[in-house]
């Protein structure tokens, strides 16, 4: 129909394989900072999460994270609001803890 | 500031059609691009001042500005392009703005960008420059960089991008005049422009050459050969779609073998760009130390707590009904009777006076003039709630808003951004179906506008309030409280179903900026109210004028009499359907009359109930209909089609007939079968 014209068909592409200690970005709790290891999910979630600061090596910070809910990353300065699932896409490797 | 040029002066040329000829002949076209947030709008504002024209993007509900401008003796004609985050094709939003610098190939295209998010706004200029126009760099938001402990040198960021840079505060007017010279320096030759174009992840390299070299000489004028390639490796199905089409069966198959083979291509291309984004920035800008909390983030831990946040939400949203109960009634009030109401008495006696048929001055009175007056009743509820919708956006409030809503509005499978929209119907549907537009997802925008009628609006209220005490005297209050809730629990069951028939459950991703916390520029929402106000009456009264007649004249003919008219036909013709609930045929007219404006049902049933004189309207109907009779009418009226103005808005945002009918037919289905169900259960339960 004629609004329906949205690429969110997402195909799945295939979960990378995260090894040597990366964890899903919702994992964090806030204040700790990590470094995007992998991310996967379809061409539209990928295309929005780059353009939005997300790549492979980009440093996140967990601003805001109660265990449910949306949480709150900065990447590349700005601050991102990501749905649970979505920040479950995104891979990252601890870099410390404060 | 600048002097405003006619629009019909200025056309669009074509780039090189006026080399060797006098610059101030000719009209520059100039494209004004950038992600969201980054203070374009201001700085069309301040170009054009209102010297500015909206209308929508040909064939999508994308919003188009135009403006134009002079300086020096040239003149500018200024394009907005839509705010995005990238250039893939994603939504209409990142076609539009492509496919104009494409196809238009604008003069120059202005890029701003966010100081304070320099490298994640930079991002677009990455995408920007190799569509081939000359890309001047609006520097924006600098006295923020300065705050948030960034220190940016312009000049530095010029040399490495090979592209002016100007610094700005557009907030506050400084730097725009900069700007404009900026632009007459690309435009006449004085700065030699020679951008840096960011490249692809190494470890894509060759695929990038191998694609390049399958599609060389079979792209389609007057896509860039190299942008088309890397468009492909980006996975974007407009582009994939056309050179599908372009290619043989062959070498679309040696294209398509290449891109699976490479389907993480995306995140290298995305990647590639912030690697050249860090070697633009690397020698311009220090990074301020980790561990500073700004203004943004100390208000953060109130706004997006999952507590604190709803009660402040709570708080806005209060504001917005007092404002709405003790300024907007009450001039809708005042406009009715006092404007509305004595144009109809001027229009009526001065027509009789000059010896008009008794059905000129009806259709005149009460058809246009009540139609059209309706609308105009609406624009104090309007501007209130543009303005609030503006203040709260510019503020950037809008997306904490959203974010504390996420969990409850996923129920219902959309995410936040619908819930302010919706929350706004209360006061009014009009302005809570054009507010769908802060959503970009298409489909959820469409899933929250097809919502929208179903939340009680004032109007709504009123006919209930007069209704309810009149069926069930005391119980009244209780009784209205039930309504609310039953509305709201429809509209949430509703939402679960058309989520789960019309899009099989996919949910938009939810994944959104939170913009840096700025202080209102009263002049972008003073803007942004008059445009919203204006194009709504201007498209409204193409749909409430001619139903509002066609009302009125099935009310009057043949007879002239409502008892006998083809209005009270066609209601004793829907009997048998009323009857499920003991409807007669009266309250059926009552409904259908309440289409003009909710309140008419009250005002057709004084009139179909007149005849019995000496009790009032609520004792008559009382007496005259049972209690579950009277619940279901109130259940009726309360998720009835809404009135045609909201039609119109809902016309005017899908952009299609087809969904403004879906949206009147859901709604009788959903009025009818709601009634009918607490008619039977009220009877069961011995009401």
């Amino acid at each position: 129909m004629a609004m329906n014209d949205e690429s969110e068909m997402c195909v799945d592409v295939p979960p990378p394989t995260p090894g040597n200690g990366s964890v899903p970005l919702n994992t964090l709790h806030a204040g700790e900072q990590g470094v995007v290891a992998a991310m996967n999910g379809g061409q539209g979630l990928l295309c929005r999460m780059t353009s939005l600061g997300f790549t492979p090596g980009a440093e996140v910070t967990v601003v805001q994270n109660y265990g449910r809910g949306p949480l709150i990353a900065r990447v590349r300065d700005a601050r991102i609001a990501l749905g649970r699932g979505e920040a479950g896409k995104i891979y990252v490797r601890r870099e410390r803890d404060e | 500031m600048y002097a405003g040029s006619g629009m019909s002066s200025c056309h669009s040329v074509a780039v090189g059609e006026a080399v060797g000829s006098s610059i101030s002949e000719r009209c520059v076209l100039v494209a004004l691009a950038g992600q969201p947030n980054v203070g374009k709008s201001t700085v069309f504002n301040l170009l054009t001042g209102l010297n500015q024209h909206v209308g929508n993007w040909p064939g999508k509900t994308v919003e188009r500005k135009e403006g134009s401008f002079e300086d020096g003796g040239v003149s500018y004609r200024l394009v907005d392009l839509p705010g995005t985050y990238s250039l893939t094709a994603n939504s209409a939003e990142e076609i539009i703005a492509r496919e104009f610098i494409i196809r238009e190939k604008p003069d120059v295209v202005v890029a701003m960008v966010d100081a304070a998010i320099l490298e994640r706004s930079l991002y677009l200029v990455a995408e920007l420059l190799p569509l081939g126009s000359p890309v001047v760099i609006g520097l924006n938001m600098i006295d923020v960089a300065e705050q948030e402990g960034f220190r940016i040198e312009p000049r530095v960021l010029e040399a490495a991008l090979g592209a002016k840079v100007v610094p700005m505060v557009a907030s506050k007017n400084i730097g725009v005049r900069e700007l404009v010279a900026a632009i007459g320096e690309l435009v006449s030759g004085d700065y030699e422009y020679a951008p840096k174009l960011p490249e692809i992840r190494a470890d894509h390299r060759e695929v990038l050459v191998e694609i390049g070299e399958l599609i060389e000489g079979c792209v389609p004028e007057p896509y860039p050969q190299d942008w088309v390639a890397l468009k492909l490796l980006e996975g974007d199905r407009e582009i994939t779609e056309m050179m599908q089409a372009c290619l043989s069966d062959d070498l679309w198959q040696g294209v398509h073998d290449v891109l699976r083979a490479h389907d993480d291509a995306l995140v290298a291309v995305a990647s590639g760009r912030y690697e050249w984004i860090g070697r633009m920035i690397r020698a311009a800008v220090t990074r301020p130390k980790a561990g500073e909390i700004g203004l943004t983030e100390r208000l953060d831990r109130w706004a997006t707590h999952p507590i604190w946040g709803l009660l402040l939400l709570a708080a806005i949203l209060g504001l917005a009904f007092t404002l709405t109960y003790t300024i907007g009634a009450p001039l809708q009030n005042l406009l009715d009777t006092h404007v509305v109401g004595a144009v109809g008495d001027q229009a009526r006696s001065w027509l009789a006076g000059i010896g008009a048929p008794a059905w000129l001055v009806g259709l005149v009175a009460d058809g246009v003039i009540g139609g059209a007056g309706a609308m105009l009743t609406f624009l104090p509820i309007l501007v209130i709630f543009f303005a609030l919708m503006g203040v709260l956006e510019d503020v950037g409030y809008m997306a904490r808003g959203a974010f504390v809503m996420d969990s409850f509005m996923h129920l219902m499978g959309l995410h936040g951004k619908s819930f302010l929209p919706l929350f706004l119907g209360f006061g009014c549907n009009v302005p809570g179906v054009l507010g769908t537009r802060v959503i970009e997802s298409r489909r959820a925008r469409l899933v929250t506008i097809l919502l929208a009628p179903l939340v009680p609006c004032t109007a709504r209220m009123t006919v209930i309030a007069f209704l309810a005490p009149a069926f069930f005297g005391s119980a009244a209050t209780l009784v209205s409280w039930g309504l609310i809730l039953l509305a709201l629990l429809v509209l949430a069951l509703s939402g679960v179903l058309i989520n789960r028939l019309l899009f099989r459950s996919q949910r938009a991703a939810f994944i959104m900026e939170l913009p840096l916390y700025h202080i209102p520029n009263w002049r972008t929402i003073g803007l942004l109210v008059w445009q919203r106000s204006l194009e709504f009456l201007r498209k409204a009264i193409v749909v409430i004028l001619p139903v509002s007649v066609v009302v009125w004249a099935l009310s009057v003919l043949p007879s002239g009499d409502v008892e006998t008219s083809f209005l009270a036909q066609i209601g004793r013709w829907l009997e048998p359907v009323g009857g499920l609930m003991g409807f007669d045929w009266r309250l059926l007219v009552a409904l259908l009359t309440s289409f003009i404006a909710k309140e008419n049902s009250i005002a057709t049933l004084g009139v179909l109930f007149g005849a019995e004189e000496g009790t009032g309207l609520a004792e008559t109907l009382a007496s005259t209909f049972t209690a579950p009779t009277g619940l279901a009418f109130l259940v009726v009226q309360m998720l009835f089609v809404p009135c045609v103005a909201t039609v119109a808005a809902v016309r005017q945002e899908t952009g299609s007939w087809r969904w403004m009918f879906f949206s009147v037919a859901f709604l009788l289905i959903v009025s009818w079968a709601a009634g009918v169900g607490v008619y039977w259960l009220a009877i069961f339960g011995g009401l």
